[in-house]
């Protein structure tokens, strides 16, 4: 039960993008097409899950072998410690993406190393998964990067249908239907991740004066 | 495409702004615009730790990681050009670490040289290890100014230009921002839309804004 809410709250209660505000360079960034976000997504899915299961062994290794001083001294090199691990994942999944989805890493560029750098991973990797065993580690770190990729896809699917009036590459809207330019040009995930995030603070307030 | 050293302070400070053109840098730029004094020191901070983290991870790049005629396995060891390690795919972590323990080093010797300026930049400077804007700038600078793994033409001065003026960019929108934010405290806004929903709506509008300046012919 307990490692099933772990999983659930990443993706509405707890969204790393709608209700922490983590991570937004990468969701503006990367939304102008659904098939970038879901490329994006999988790919901090990925970092976001490696990154917790080695930090949340590598915590229990350290407080299984370690006096309480080693633990003391590990505690202030941590942080460093988690960058190194999220790095080189993230050179991983450079390297495959360049080798196996070269559209896709060209289209995503700079921002496939700038996943190191993505708040959510080491704000999950020191705020949970250095505290927590592994199997609720685990689950925290699917939840959440389901999360991520359902916002980053979410925010895709408006920016794609009217700024190129299709969706994952199909054109689906009717001829003489004008894309909206502005929707995939820069302020356009400004103005949607603004319009999305009012929408449920919308719906908070209705659930709390009902 | 090459450009010169004032094509690549117009582009990256107003028509490539990092904010709101990149999207780099947009966790302090969301959270630090409240107001304008700390939007100040931050971009300060920022602009200085961008300028020197993208000398050092220019000068690592050229002489550690990319088998470049200035690497340093073919002047000091003679080691001929074809047998140079290529180490690029090191750089995303190579850069992370240089930049994390640059932000130490910074605040440990500004606190020991300056304590006026470490009174305005300090609090800003841990903030900055998690800024995707200076990991941004250093890849970048690599990515713009290398072709195939060897320096362009004056590269060293080009890269030093662009962090600078991605800086001064970053502190432009970032006080903008903060002044835009102190006048929405007494704005009438619906309740919904209060807090982070309407900085964004306000960011697109500049964003709009600063897409006419890509209308500029910098030939």
């Amino acid at each position: 039960m307990s490692v099933m809410s772990e999983f659930i709250k990443g993706i509405y209660k707890e969204n790393p993008v709608f209700r922490l505000a983590l991570g937004l360079c990468p969701v503006l960034a990367v939304s102008t097409s659904i098939s970038n976000a879901i490329g994006m997504g999988a790919a901090t899915t990925f970092v976001l899950l490696s990154s917790n299961i080695i930090v949340s062994l590598l915590m229990l290794l350290f407080s299984k072998i370690l006096s309480e001083g080693g633990q003391k001294s590990i505690n202030k090199i941590r942080i460093p410690m988690f960058i190194v691990v999220i790095a080189s994942f993230v050179t991983i999944v450079e390297m495959v993406m360049s080798a196996y989805f070269p559209v896709l890493s060209e289209s995503l560029g700079i921002f496939i190393p700038l996943i190191v750098v993505n708040c959510i991973i080491l704000g999950r990797a020191e705020g949970y998964a250095s505290k927590n065993p592994l199997i609720p580690s685990i689950a925290d770190a699917i939840g959440m990067g389901i999360g991520f990729t359902l916002a980053l896809v979410a925010i895709a699917f408006v920016r794609e249908l009217l700024g190129s009036g299709a969706l994952l590459g199909q054109n689906i809207m009717s001829s003489n239907f004008k894309p909206v330019l502005l929707m995939i040009l820069p302020p356009g995930a400004f103005l949607v991740i603004g319009l999305y995030l009012a929408l449920l603070n919308w719906l908070d307030l209705r659930k709390k004066e009902s | 495409m090459e450009y010169g050293i004032f094509q690549i302070i117009i582009l990256s400070i107003f028509i490539n702004n990092f904010v709101l053109a990149r999207f780099l840098g947009l966790c302090p730029y969301m959270g630090v615009s409240k107001q304008l004094d700390s939007a100040i020191g931050m971009g300060m901070a920022v602009t200085f730790v961008m300028t020197i983290a993208s000398l050092v991870t220019w000068l690592l790049y050229t002489f550690f990681l990319a088998p470049t005629y200035q690497n340093i396995f073919y002047t000091l060891f003679s080691t001929p050009i074809q047998n140079v390690p290529d180490l690029t795919f090191l750089r995303t972590i190579v850069f992370i670490l240089v930049i994390a323990s640059l932000v130490q080093f910074i605040e440990m010797y500004i606190q020991k040289v300056s304590p006026t300026l470490y009174r305005a930049l300090g609090i800003y400077l841990p903030l900055i290890t998690t800024n995707c804007a200076i990991l941004g700038v250093a890849v970048l600078n690599i990515d713009l100014f290398f072709a195939d793994g060897l320096p362009r033409d004056s590269s060293f001065i080009h890269t030093l230009v662009q962090a600078f003026s991605a800086g001064i960019g970053f502190t432009l929108v970032l006080v903008l921002m903060a002044g835009i934010r102190e006048k929405l405290e007494l704005a009438n806004i619906p309740k919904p839309l209060q807090g982070l929903p309407i900085a964004f709506i306000v960011a697109g509008l500049m964003s709009i804004a600063f897409l006419g300046f890509s209308g500029m012919n910098i030939e």
